[in-house]
């Protein structure tokens, strides 16, 4: 399954991500699951994030040693952290916490992707059970993954992991603002369950054209549309929608009653008082007669500019200004008494595109 | 406010509407700003207030800097009233004078260069939090665009580096501070530095021009947003959006609602 979320709702991609993973190693410790264990492959969060997540989900610490395996490629990818020990002649400290040295296994080369996937099966293997033990995976995350290695090698990754019989489910957080187009499709693909992550308030312009206006994250970041793809095997797509709600330490999934997507279209800036208008302001707004339009006789206005401004003249698409002179012609007539009647100039002459108007000024 | 929240709120200084919209918990602080409204002052009052922490609890800080050399930071902090070459002298500010970075003498490649900063970093971190400094330590980065030039245009490298960085932020109660130039990287192809820092930020402050243009009275509006990641970073107000104005001057900042200033 690929969960995916974008920068809009980001946050709360991840905390679906830890989420269900949680979940996923409550069944498996008690004993609902396929899966034995849980192999979570770390790359954007300390391993004490997740163990803190499950703890906080139900596991007790003995569920946790029993199905829960970290491998830790956050604390020291590259192994950066080794070499200055081995020049500084320090003993190789191993996992950072000792009281989780079984569970966590710190990884340090994540440019070697045929090594990381052998550690990830070792570790999958570890765990007790009769029989056939089968574990999932966590990846969290592919994109974190991707800075390292090639889009092959690890698309190769996971089709090896899928494919491996111990392997009951693979579950990866992808950030489609990370990647081209082209490259979340292709994981997509991989996948026969995608979730996204998607906001509930959609700016179109987020971060280019108003700049500095980010108050819609607010909203952004406490609730979530969450989006389910689901491919079965008789080649049919299924489609769930859930309201996804982050409060303190919960998660929340509420299942949507209708499917829509707010677009930030306001032009009114975002400031810290109301510019908004109510009902009664909007219908006494669309009642008052502006200065210009009064005339004051109680008669339908009609301003005449000279142009083709006239009912009539509106609908007839082949007046020609010859016709045109003719209906001022006909207006004059209808009102004999003492009134103004500008015809513009531009109306009488006939366009000539070879003078610059400018030629007459004298400088 | 619990009590817990408020005595960080004293550490980081006055209560004025940054500190307010900072939560207490941020490890991770990414300061964005553009050519028409800078924000090297937001590190500068960070900084200050990183030093200033607490009577006897000290907090200290490691400025990499590759923007000024420390006659700059020097003489501006000492007119908001922080002397930095004390603190330079009693070991609680470290300065990492990059400008040179990463230096034609060093070959090989710029992983290595950094992988050696990085080493640098992580013993001042250590020593710091060996003494009796127990405080908060803070890692500043100004900036990280131009840390990206010296690693000529190699993001992913640049990348590796601030990770190990973040890595200190979990282990070794230490905040991460940087700044980057969002212009630099809008009209881009692909994806740049800049989306990758917004998905580690645990706090972004952005500033940004006012829509309607220049004024003397206003410099521009920040943007405060908490993402808050990890439970514990929980902002003051429960609010994460925070959207103010800011006004620099020669010993601070003023921060302020639109339209509340006389």
């Amino acid at each position: 399954m690929a969960v995916e979320g974008s920068l809009q709702c980001c946050p709360l991609a991840a905390r679906a991500m830890l989420h269900v993973a949680a979940a996923v190693a409550s069944n498996a410790a008690a004993g609902k699951a396929q899966a034995r264990g849980l192999v979570v492959v770390a790359f954007d969060r300390s391993p004490e994030v997740y163990l803190d997540i499950m703890l906080r989900h139900g596991l007790d610490s003995n569920a946790l040693s029993r199905c829960v395996r970290i491998l830790d490629c956050y604390s020291d990818p590259l192994g950066w952290k080794q070499n200055i020990r081995s020049e500084q002649h320090q003993e190789d400290s191993g996992t950072p916490c000792s009281t989780n040295k079984d569970t966590i296994t710190i990884f340090r080369s994540v440019k070697d992707v045929d090594k990381l996937s052998c550690s990830i099966i070792d570790l999958g293997r570890g765990f007790e059970g009769e029989g056939k033990t089968y574990f999932s995976v966590a990846v969290d995350s592919i994109s974190s993954m991707l800075r390292h290695a090639s889009v092959q090698s690890i698309s190769g990754l996971l089709s090896n992991l899928r494919s491996h019989d111990q392997i009951s489910s693979i579950f990866w957080l992808m950030h489609s603002d990370l990647h081209e187009t082209k490259f979340s499709r292709a994981f997509e693909c991989l996948s026969t369950m995608v979730a996204c992550v998607e906001p509930e308030v959609v700016d179109s312009v987020y971060g280019e054209e108003r700049r500095g206006d980010m108050s819609f994250l607010e909203h952004n970041y406490s609730k979530a549309k969450f989006h389910v793809r689901l491919k079965r095997r008789n080649g049919r797509v299924k489609h769930l929608y859930e309201e996804l709600c982050v409060e303190g330490y919960d998660v929340k999934f509420i299942s949507a009653t209708s499917v829509s997507i707010e677009v930030n279209q306001s032009l009114l800036p975002k400031v810290q008082f109301n510019l908004e208008l109510s009902e009664k302001e909007r219908s006494d707004r669309a009642n008052v007669v502006l200065p210009f339009e009064h005339q004051g006789k109680g008669e339908p206005i009609r301003i005449y500019d000279g142009r083709r401004s006239l009912p009539e003249a509106h609908q007839d698409p082949n007046l020609t200004t010859a016709a045109l002179l003719d209906e001022t012609e006909a207006l004059k007539s209808a009102n004999p008494k003492g009134e103004i009647h500008y015809l513009r100039d531009s109306d009488d002459e006939r366009p000539d595109s070879d003078e610059d108007p400018d030629d007459d000024l004298d400088i | 406010p619990p009590p817990q929240l408020e005595a960080e709120m004293e550490e980081y200084g006055a209560g004025d509407l940054l500190s307010e919209a900072m939560c207490a918990g941020a490890r991770v602080v990414v300061v964005e700003d553009c050519v028409e409204a800078p924000a090297a002052f937001v590190l500068h009052l960070l900084l200050k207030r990183a030093l200033a922490a607490g009577g006897g609890g000290g907090g200290g800080a490691a400025l990499l800097a590759l923007a000024q050399p420390f006659s700059h930071y020097d003489r501006v902090l000492r007119k908001m009233g922080c002397n930095l070459s004390m603190h330079r002298k009693s070991e609680r500010l470290h300065f990492f004078d990059l400008q040179g970075f990463p230096g034609g003498t060093q070959g090989g490649a710029i992983a290595d260069s950094l992988a050696q900063l990085y080493s640098a970093v992580q013993r001042v971190v250590e020593t710091c939090r060996a003494g009796e400094n127990a405080g908060r330590f803070t890692v500043m980065i100004d900036d990280v665009s131009l840390l990206e030039v010296a690693a000529n245009g190699s993001a992913d490298d640049v990348l590796d580096f601030l990770h190990y960085c973040v890595t200190l932020t979990s282990e070794m109660n230490c905040s991460l501070v940087v700044l980057i130039h969002e212009d630099i990287y809008s009209s881009e192809d692909g994806v740049g530095l800049l989306a990758h820092l917004r998905y580690i930020a645990d706090l972004v402050i952005k500033a940004a021009p006012l829509s309607t243009g220049l004024a003397t009275d206003v410099h521009g509006q920040l943007s405060v947003v908490n993402k808050g990641m990890l439970i514990e970073q929980r902002p003051a107000k429960g609010q994460k959006v925070w959207s103010f104005h800011f006004k620099v001057k020669e010993n601070g900042a003023d921060f302020f609602y639109p339209g509340s200033r006389h």
